[in-house]
């Protein structure tokens, strides 16, 4: 399988290329860096339904003992790689035009790429430490996409985020030293070959420091506060990026991969999951009811929505996680088309402010129609991908018996489609301002990157039919709920 | 012992960066932590007697497995401090950029954002 290291590989040496020779002529860097994407987009693509395993500088294992620092493809990582890559085409389509505005495109489409290369590195390792490394690499890329405008608010939100950011990745090092001392392995297949679900207090210790650090990464509630300072401070696209994909891959499937796959899960750690879940679900839609930016009511829901996939994965059934994933892909799409609508109406009226605006639907008719979709699938009307996710994510806690978390997640589907109708309401019906009577649509690569993800939010409904469910989300599903087979699996291979 | 010494450093670390209000004492306590964390790395590997994991000539390689330190832990532990000065050299721009701002390391006086 020599395509695997090229998802780490490729946009690495873009991320190193463009500075160098885009500095002189912006147009250059857009292309070089759409070439990219497109390029990761279909490579991952093409390896739907394959898996296989690279040992990085040909160390192989001996005697069934990993030597070296392995990259794992399976379905769960093939499945995090199309979210990744899709969105991560859009949004640098969506930026040719809207990083005009600001200096220095080359160097953004520099720290892209290199947050690129960390999740693709994360969804791909098999090896803790490794997974610990592209976490950096991802997360230092995006403390600095954060602080890109370089004004008051950017460099707050900058600074909270690096430093819970980074106290994150610290507990997670410190459970990796305690998995290394306990096993004497960092092979994420070796290590559950060594603990073979027999967990002892040290282990619990660790899994504690892991769901804290995960956790502040993912913003699950406790651990929630800096991203709705951090996601709306960033430019549009970022803001795209890292609430449609960093927080479910740095957050979200290296929580579950460390916790399915690595260590075991437990039904103690299971009842966390859903309690963290039901936690985020509740508190960020009722966060986001009040507030008046638009982007940061959109950073709220993220920490809902979020709320949900950790619901599901904690029910721990094989339909509730690819119900769980199936979410997750959802919310990639539709939570990056609201955050680049945002970013149009920003782009077009300089406001970001909900109670300022009113009456853009005429002035702005692909953003207002593309937002009104997004909304819809967030808020879970069907025939929307978002209505399928969240009814397959009820129905499985009800057939797992979890009765009161299936009443939650009703609950807060119903408190979403209030608050977004409230936001449909303010800014795009209503009495036209007086002060935007000159604002103008965006420009075409905007509208091409948000009518391709408005298309999107209806056909990924069609994942669900039994010929695509059974390619993408039921294997991945099987392998996050098989555990620790993971290892035979892998060292198999 | 070195353990429980090791947590309590971490811990100083948490604390810190969790009650200061001053932009360079919360640095300082981040890199406590990250210390913290590479001790306890360098203590895993740490071996009573033992040599350097180099195999020399003339060496059995059951001596070798008997008293050699795990080198593990030092290449995770070289690895970990240069994501960690990564990490403080970019906390450090903000950290100067943001004084720039506001003339002031004080965080309670940065309230542009609602919180």
């Amino acid at each position: 399988m020599q395509i695997i290291p090229l998802f780490v590989a490729i946009p690495l040496g873009a991320a190193f290329f463009i500075p160098m020779i885009g500095r002189k002529n912006p147009r250059l860097s857009d292309t070089l860096a759409n070439i990219t994407t497109l390029a990761l987009l279909l490579m991952a693509l093409s390896v739907i339904g394959k898996s296989g395993v690279y040992w990085m500088g040909g160390w192989v294992p001996r005697l069934g003992v990993p030597l070296g620092i392995n990259l794992v493809l399976d379905p769960v990582s093939v499945f995090m790689l199309i979210t990744i890559t899709l969105i991560s085409f859009l949004v640098t389509v969506y930026s040719i035009q809207y990083m005009d505005k600001f200096t220095a495109k080359a160097r953004f489409y520099s720290l892209f790429l290199l947050m690129v290369a960390g999740m693709n590195g994360v969804a791909l390792t098999g090896d803790l430490f490794n997974l610990y490394v592209f976490l950096e690499i991802a997360s230092i890329a995006s403390y600095a996409l954060v602080a890109f405008g370089c004004q008051h608010e950017e460099l707050e939100a900058s600074f909270k985020y690096l430093i819970l950011g980074s106290v994150g990745s610290t507990a997670i090092l410190f459970g990796i030293g305690i998995v290394y001392a306990m096993t004497g392995s960092l092979n994420m297949a070796q290590i559950a070959n060594v603990i073979g679900g027999d967990l002892k207090a040290i282990h619990l210790f660790a899994v504690a420091l892991f769901i804290s650090g995960f956790g502040l990464k993912a913003a699950l509630v406790p651990f929630h506060a800096w991203l709705p300072d951090a996601h709306p401070s960033a430019p549009a696209p970022i803001s795209a990026m890292l609430s449609g994909v960093l927080i479910k891959t740095i957050g979200i499937y290296a929580l579950a991969r460390v916790m399915f796959n690595v260590i075991g899960l437990t039904p103690l750690t299971s009842y966390i999951l859903l309690v963290l879940g039901t936690l985020s679900m509740v508190v960020g839609v009722l966060l986001a009811m009040g507030q008046d930016d638009i982007k940061r009511f959109l950073a709220y829901s993220s920490i809902s929505q979020v709320g949900y996939v950790v619901l599901a994965i904690g029910i721990g059934t094989r339909f509730a996680i690819a119900a769980g994933l199936f979410h997750l892909i959802n919310h990639a799409v539709f939570k990056s088309l609201l955050f680049l609508n945002s970013g149009a109406i920003e782009y077009s009226t300089g406001t970001r402010d909900l109670n300022k605006m009113g009456g853009l639907r005429d002035k702005m008719p692909v953003t207002s129609t593309t937002s009104l979709i997004g909304s819809m699938s967030i808020a879970g009307i069907p025939p929307f991908s978002g209505f399928w996710s969240k009814l397959l994510i009820i129905m499985a806690a009800v057939q797992a018996e979890r009765y009161g978390f299936a009443a939650w997640a009703a609950g807060v589907s119903v408190l979403t489609l209030a608050a977004f109708m409230r936001l449909q309401r303010k800014a795009f019906f209503g009495e036209p301002k007086e002060a935007y009577a000159d604002a103008k649509e965006a420009p075409a690569s905007m509208q091409v990157s948000m009518v391709c993800l408005a298309v999107l939010c209806v056909v990924m409904g069609f994942l669900w039919v039994p010929q695509a469910k059974d390619t993408l989300l039921i294997p991945a599903a099987k392998v996050l709920q098989e555990g620790l087979n993971y290892a035979s699996s892998v060292l198999g291979m | 012992m070195h353990y429980a010494l090791c947590l309590m450093l971490f811990m100083i670390g948490l604390y810190g960066v969790m009650v200061k209000r001053n932009l360079i004492k919360i640095i300082i306590s981040l890199i406590i932590m990250e210390s913290a964390v590479n001790l306890f790395l360098v203590m895993i590997g740490y071996r009573k007697d033992g040599i350097a994991p180099i195999m020399t000539k003339g060496m059995e390689a059951g001596t070798f497995a008997a008293r050699a330190v795990d080198p593990v832990p030092q290449a995770l532990v070289l690895t970990a401090i240069v994501i960690g000065l990564g990490v403080t050299a970019m906390t450090i721009a903000i950290a100067m950029r943001l004084y720039e701002r506001y003339g002031t390391y004080d965080i309670k006086e940065m309230r542009k954002l609602k919180g």
